[in-house]
């Protein structure tokens, strides 16, 4: 492989007419493309000189066959001169600043001198000039008379794209050109612009470059018509006026029709380079379509930058629906065989390996840890296939290179979109399983965002050994398992995960040997402790106990779980408390925090692939469900929910009475109307929180729902609240409803209500139904809801883009800096104390008192 | 607002203090970069214009940081 060479320098400029004639290989005449017989025609927009297109023919200039030949530029030397529309606002801002008499810019010497200094500093400091140029041309645009040789400046007025008036006169494009060529050299330098590269006349064309045609290439139809790319049909536009223009000018045409074809020859150049040019129609194919031209195939995200430079399609890549399967590991990732016998690894043929690969060329490609392809010490490639794969297989010599199947065990790049953290992208294992679609362990959901809805995720095979390595170490879901967003875990357990350990963990539940037996299988765990106790002559076993079996022999932990009961965990037992999502649930787990930074990530993801697939054992075993009946509530709860209703009702309609009476007393800095407002609003919640608690009281802990709020697995009281009791009030903008008719929400209720049914609380629980007043308000809230979230995934989406763009290329070095590509210090200390997040402890570095207090023995 | 207003005595602003031309030495050596490459600061920065100083002078600013207590940059004084 060739040495790769430093970029020195990168040198933008225009080209001059100069060079695009020294750069065509052809010019180009004839506005056609094929003759009859389908042969490209000489000095027609498809000269076999621009370069191949076609299999099997060589090109004319260079030799090269289609994919070899870059292609070569052809030139149309233009009848006429026409502004390139690009440079339009450029040759007004010249044409402002300069004299139309001598070409100088319109300032004294010494002003010049001391714009040309500015300039030349700053570009030795590689600082941007661009405030010093603007300068330059506010200043040059004042004096209304040329201080070189006296003559009037007058202003040169401008029409969009390409329309120059000075006095109300037209300049014609050559007029344009003759007043840039007079620009001094010296004076662009003020202007910063290099006049060895840029000459402002060469903003205006005299010759047009043609480009090769392995850019526009013309593709056949079944019918076996040809059809032009865009860029063609816009140049067979710009040569047919080209010609008409020439036999106009040579016939001594009137000038009204020479300036119409004029003004249509600048339409298409304009046209060309872009199509959406505001001020002018654009150019429009046969069917109505807009022509695509130069700008448009490189502007957005569908042109050549955003789709094609910055997002490419790769090869060794699936993408397919994803669904749960528990039982894998969280490290691992279940591919269909279909596709682990289409992607392929690489196997370097060795004394060592050799046998082995023997065995997977002769099960072929179709059957599955066979092989795909060979390639032979020479480099050549062959496809194994049904018929040569025992052939094949017996000439696999050292040296030699098998394209073998995805097989258990491989290292892949697993990937859901939208891509906005690094865990989006994390590595996994291989396994190979039978159905179609990409299995994932449910702990992964949370960081990938993931859930079974129809979700897709996409898997990349990294193809050398040194990928492999590096995505094992730095990528792997293990070692993802700390996020650099807050220091904790950020993959556990989920839903059923916590239902199912908080019912196993509860204090008093047994299980008999047989089901504790089982219950350890599934962590891998073989040997049953000793048991809890007898009961009836036989031994029984406590789920806390069980649940210990999971955890390092000498672990102590205490913490508090989510609902504020202590849980103590010393020599790996559990002492006390409740498993909760604030054990080893995602974002919160402490078991799983003080594993991942005492045990390694090794002990802290085996612990949890077994506690979550014991969870889901236990809730299995146990059973657990929910349904529309465990929302019931006793006939008591409802007249005492009532009761607090109807009591709220009261309370609010007193206040208002009050208000109305003007006997209300305001807030201190709120007025009598928002004192009010906020002593309704406040009266609801109260009220609805009665009834909330009322729910629970008659719920019970046994609830499902209860259970699955409790545990922090899914849910919360208010929504159960809500389900069972009462909606509650609903909000726009967080004011109660307020908007509608004329002094009132709808018109079911009187002017001027202020109760609380007219103002959107809604008494009704999901579970009873809402009153169409109650559901219209409810319809309010929520769309309110909806709304919010589209406007803020769009803005922070758009915040996001801005902020990777500023950052991407900063790095930490090795004496932890944090440097631009220029080396140029950002941050003294990456994060001004040098820790990576991901590797602290919620933020701090260490944690002082867990270390103590393990040196030590002794808890706090 | 007096004529004596300093900026430099708010609480918002940090401590900033010229370092001399040795100590330059030894920071741009500890680093391994040029003056060029230290973060940089205008002459015409409220807080270096009270200081008084010229392009070429780095500061050393010491900031109260959210992550690590206290902070220490440094930056180059350049011309507008």
């Amino acid at each position: 492989m060739a040495e790769p060479k430093q970029i020195g320098s990168i040198q933008f400029g225009l080209l001059s007419p100069k060079e695009i004639r020294k750069l065509a290989v052809t010019k180009i005449i004839t506005p056609d493309t094929y003759d009859d017989d389908g042969y490209p025609i000489d000095l027609g927009l498809m000269d076999p000189k621009l370069g191949v297109i076609d299999p099997g023919l060589e090109c004319k200039t260079c030799g090269g066959k289609p994919g070899e030949c870059p292609g070569h530029f052809g030139k149309i030397e233009l009848a006429a001169p026409v502004i390139h529309a690009g440079f339009a606002r450029l040759i007004r801002k010249i044409m402002r600043a300069t004299c139309r008499e001598c070409g100088e810019l319109s300032l004294t010497e010494e002003e010049k001198e001391g714009y040309r200094e500015e300039i030349e500093k700053l570009k030795s400091l590689q600082q941007p000039i661009d405030d010093v140029r603007r300068d330059a041309f506010k200043e040059a645009r004042k004096g209304s008379t040329c201080p070189s040789c006296g003559s009037d400046m007058s202003d040169v007025k401008f029409d969009r794209p390409t329309g120059y008036y000075v006095n109300d006169q037209k300049l014609m494009p050559t007029e344009v050109r003759d007043w840039l060529a007079k620009v001094p050299d010296e004076d662009l330098l003020v202007i910063g612009m290099n006049p060895e590269m840029a000459r402002p006349e060469w903003m205006v064309l005299d010759v047009l470059p043609v480009p090769p045609v392995t850019m526009r290439p013309s593709i056949t139809l079944e019918t076996g018509q040809r059809s032009e790319d865009d860029l063609t049909h816009k140049l067979v536009d710009i040569l047919r006026v080209n010609q008409r223009f020439q036999e106009n000018q040579e016939a001594g045409a009137p000038q009204l029709i020479i300036e119409d074809l004029w003004e249509l020859l600048q339409y298409h150049v304009v046209t060309f380079f872009d199509n959406h040019v505001s001020g002018i129609p654009p150019a429009r194919h046969r069917s109505g379509r807009p022509l695509r031209t130069m700008a448009q195939r490189l502007k957005g995200k569908e042109g050549r930058f955003r789709s094609n430079l910055s997002g490419k399609r790769v090869n060794f890549s699936a993408r397919t629906v994803i669904s749960p399967d528990p039982n894998i590991s969280v490290n691992e990732v279940g591919v269909p065989e279909t596709i682990a016998k289409e992607l392929t690894v690489t196997m370097h043929l060795t004394e060592r390996n050799l046998e082995i690969a023997r065995d997977t060329v002769l099960r072929g490609p179709d059957s599955h840890p066979g092989a795909n392809y060979v390639r032979r010490a020479d480099g050549r490639k062959q496809r194994i296939s049904d018929k040569n794969r025992e052939e094949l297989a017996e000439k696999l010599e050292v040296g030699w290179q098998v394209d073998r199947h995805l097989k258990d065990g491989d290292v892949v790049l697993f990937n859901r979109q939208p891509s906005l953290h690094r865990m989006s992208i994390m590595a996994h294992e291989v396994r190979v399983l039978p159905y179609k679609t990409l299995r994932l362990n449910l702990c992964v959901c949370p960081p990938y965002n993931a859930d079974f809805d129809g979700d897709e995720m996409n898997l990349h095979v990294p193809q050398t050994e040194e990928a492999r390595a590096e995505a094992e170490v730095l990528m792997k879901v293990q070692n993802q398992m700390l996020s650099p967003r807050f220091g904790g875990p950020i993959i556990g357990g989920i839903h059923d995960h916590i239902s199912g350990a908080f019912l196993l963990t509860e204090r008093g539940s047994r299980f008999d040997r047989d089901d504790a037996t089982e219950l350890l299988r599934r962590a891998g765990i073989f040997e049953l402790p000793e048991p809890e106790g007898q009961e009836d002559g036989q031994p029984y076993w406590t789920g806390g106990g069980l649940f210990s079996q999971l955890l390092p022999e000498d672990m102590d932990l205490r913490y508090t779980d989510s609902s504020g009961e202590p849980v103590i965990i010393e020599g790996g037992e559990l002492v006390e408390g409740r498993m909760d999502d604030r054990a080893f649930g995602a974002f919160s787990g402490e078991i799983l925090d003080a594993l991942l930074k005492e045990y390694g990530v090794r002990e802290a993801r085996r612990f949890l692939d077994n506690a979550t697939r014991v969870a889901i054992h236990a809730i299995t075993k146990l059973g657990f469900s929910f349904g529309l009946s465990d929302e019931d509530l006793p006939d008591e709860a409802g007249t005492q929910i009532a009761d607090v209703m109807t009591s709220a009702d009261e309370k609010v309609e007193n206040l208002i009475e009050t208000y109305e009476l003007g006997e209300l007393d305001a807030i201190p800095g709120r007025s009598l109307e928002e004192t009010l407002e906020m002593r309704i609003m406040q009266e609801l919640g109260e009220a609805r929180d009665q009834a909330g608690s009322i729910a629970e009281k008659f719920l019970g802990e046994d609830n499902s729902g209860v259970i699955m709020a409790v545990s922090g697995a899914r849910g919360s009281m208010l929504n159960l609240t809500q389900m069972a009791a009462s909606v509650g009030q609903q909000s726009v903008r967080g004011e109660r409803i307020t908007r509608g008719y004329r002094e009132r929400t709808l018109p079911h209720f009187e002017r001027g209500d202020l109760g609380t049914a007219a103002k959107g609380f809604v008494q009704s629980s999901y579970k009873d139904g809402l009153t169409p007043t109650e559901f219209f308000f409810h319809a309010m809230g929520g769309r309110e809801g909806l709304v919010d979230t589209a406007v803020r995934t769009a803005q922070s989406g758009y915040m996001q883009r801005r902020l990777i763009n500023a950052l991407q290329d900063l790095n930490v070095k090795e004496d932890g800096t944090v440097r631009d590509t220029r080396d140029t210090i950002v941050q003294m200390i990456y994060g001004d104390d040098g820790i990576d997040p991901s590797k602290s402890d919620y933020g701090e570095a260490v944690d002082v008192e867990r270390i103590a207090e393990r040196v030590t023995g002794r808890s706090p | 607002m007096g004529k004596n207003y300093e900026v430099s005595r708010h609480d918002m602003v940090p401590e900033h203090e010229v370092i001399p031309g040795e100590k330059v030495e030894e920071l741009l050596e500890t680093y391994e970069i040029d003056v060029r490459q230290l973060p940089k600061i205008l002459v015409n920065d409220p807080v270096a214009k009270e200081m008084e100083t010229e392009p070429g002078d780095v500061l050393r600013v010491v900031r109260k940081s959210p992550t690590a207590g206290v902070a220490v940059s440094y930056r180059l004084v350049i011309e507008r």
